[in-house]
């Protein structure tokens, strides 16, 4: 991997400022780390840490009601939460911006995550939402620009799978190491 | 103990002369009572989405700080997103309220009993999780009091308000989505709104 892909969370943090995102809700992930870091030390972004991924629709909505934009990180595992809260997303066309950190994908060691990393593609598609998939570092920002103008400027809920190859945990031990 | 409130004398006195107030209905028997209590623009009344009203208030409460923000639900529907009352806690929008019209009830699916009920205290839930401040109301005395904080008090405000398990006409606000979205959007920001 090249220094410039290993970049991507910067790169996609500019990505996010200059599409307008001032709000970013997020259930951490090993592979949103860094992204976490750089809104939280940003003070013109407003990092949300939520309960659970849900939480994030709302805060979405609710921010895109008083005229903000924002973004929601979470990890795969996590789609699962958000199905019913997509139906008011798709009801009320809700723009929506997700940022999904692939488990159970791309050499997976734990099989719990193996299920809701499979079913994530089809979950978000059967609720309607956009599915871009970034495979390496160097798509990543990219992708993730792409889905901030497909999400505002058309008013779609857009969900960017970041694939795991790209995150590189391998094992146990590489994850509690993060 | 004195007779309970009813849902309905509560809402409208928390909404009477609501200003520039924001308002997110909680699906049900809330979203009716704050539409009997006068439908409006500013108000995002929910259909779906159990458990997010509170969420959906502490969006908007950071998009829009110079606002006040007032969140109006049930005890079933609070208690689906509890979680958020712990996310509320930690980001502390001075500008948010958060009222729970607890009847004890689901009352949309056959009056069965909530956790509330048995006895579950979401006031003290709200305190534990760091609202500025919670309290669990039973009289009519209290809620001048309470509609001033929501108006101008230190936030984020939590009210249990303990009310009288009833059925009472439905008061719908119109169900289209988009709709409520937009006209809220128009109201709130103006027809620039309309081109973003």
């Amino acid at each position: 991997m090249s220094a410039g892909t290993q970049a991507w969370p910067e790169d996609v943090f500019r990505v996010l400022k200059e599409a307008g995102v001032g709000i970013v809700g997020y259930v951490p992930d090993a592979g949103h780390k860094r992204l976490i870091e750089l809104c939280h030390g940003d003070s013109a972004t407003r990092a949300v840490v939520l309960s659970t991924e849900e939480e994030g629709i709302g805060l979405a909505a609710g921010a895109w009601l008083g005229g903000r934009r924002s973004a929601l990180l979470m990890q795969s595992s996590g789609v699962g939460n958000c199905v019913n809260a997509l139906g008011m997303v798709r009801e009320c066309r809700f723009p929506l911006l997700m940022l999904v950190t692939m488990r159970g994908e791309f050499g997976e060691f734990n099989p719990w995550q193996v299920p809701m990393g499979q079913a994530t593609p089809a979950v978000l598609s059967s609720m309607d939402v956009v599915v871009h998939p970034a495979r390496s570092a160097a798509e990543v920002a990219p992708t993730v620009n792409a889905a901030a103008r497909l999400a505002f400027g058309s008013y779609q809920a857009v969900a960017v799978l970041i694939s795991q190859g790209v995150i590189g945990i391998k094992s146990f031990q590489e994850q509690a190491a993060q | 103990m004195s007779e309970l409130l009813r849902r309905r004398d509560v809402v409208a006195r928390l909404l009477d002369g609501r200003g520039e107030l924001l308002v997110v209905a909680g699906l049900g028997s809330t979203a009716w009572d704050c539409t009997a209590a006068g439908d409006s623009a500013l108000t995002f009344p929910l259909w779906g989405a159990m458990g997010n009203a509170a969420m959906i208030g502490l969006g908007l409460a950071l998009a829009r700080p110079e606002r006040r923000v007032l969140v109006v639900t049930g005890d079933g529907e609070m208690l689906m997103g509890l979680g958020s009352l712990a996310t509320i806690g930690v980001q502390k929008p001075r500008n948010l309220a958060v009222v729970v019209i607890d009847n004890e009830r689901y009352g949309e699916t056959g009056m069965q009993a909530t956790h509330t009920a048995a006895g579950v205290d979401l006031a003290g839930a709200a305190l534990a999780c760091g609202f500025a401040a919670a309290s669990r109301i039973r009289a009519a005395a209290e809620l001048d009091a309470l509609r001033a904080a929501i108006h101008g008090g230190e936030g984020p405000l939590f009210a249990q308000v303990k009310v009288r398990a009833e059925k009472l006409p439905l008061v719908l606000p119109p169900r289209d989505g988009v709709l409520l979205k937009a006209r809220f959007r128009r109201a709130l920001l103006g027809e620039a709104a309309d081109l973003e």
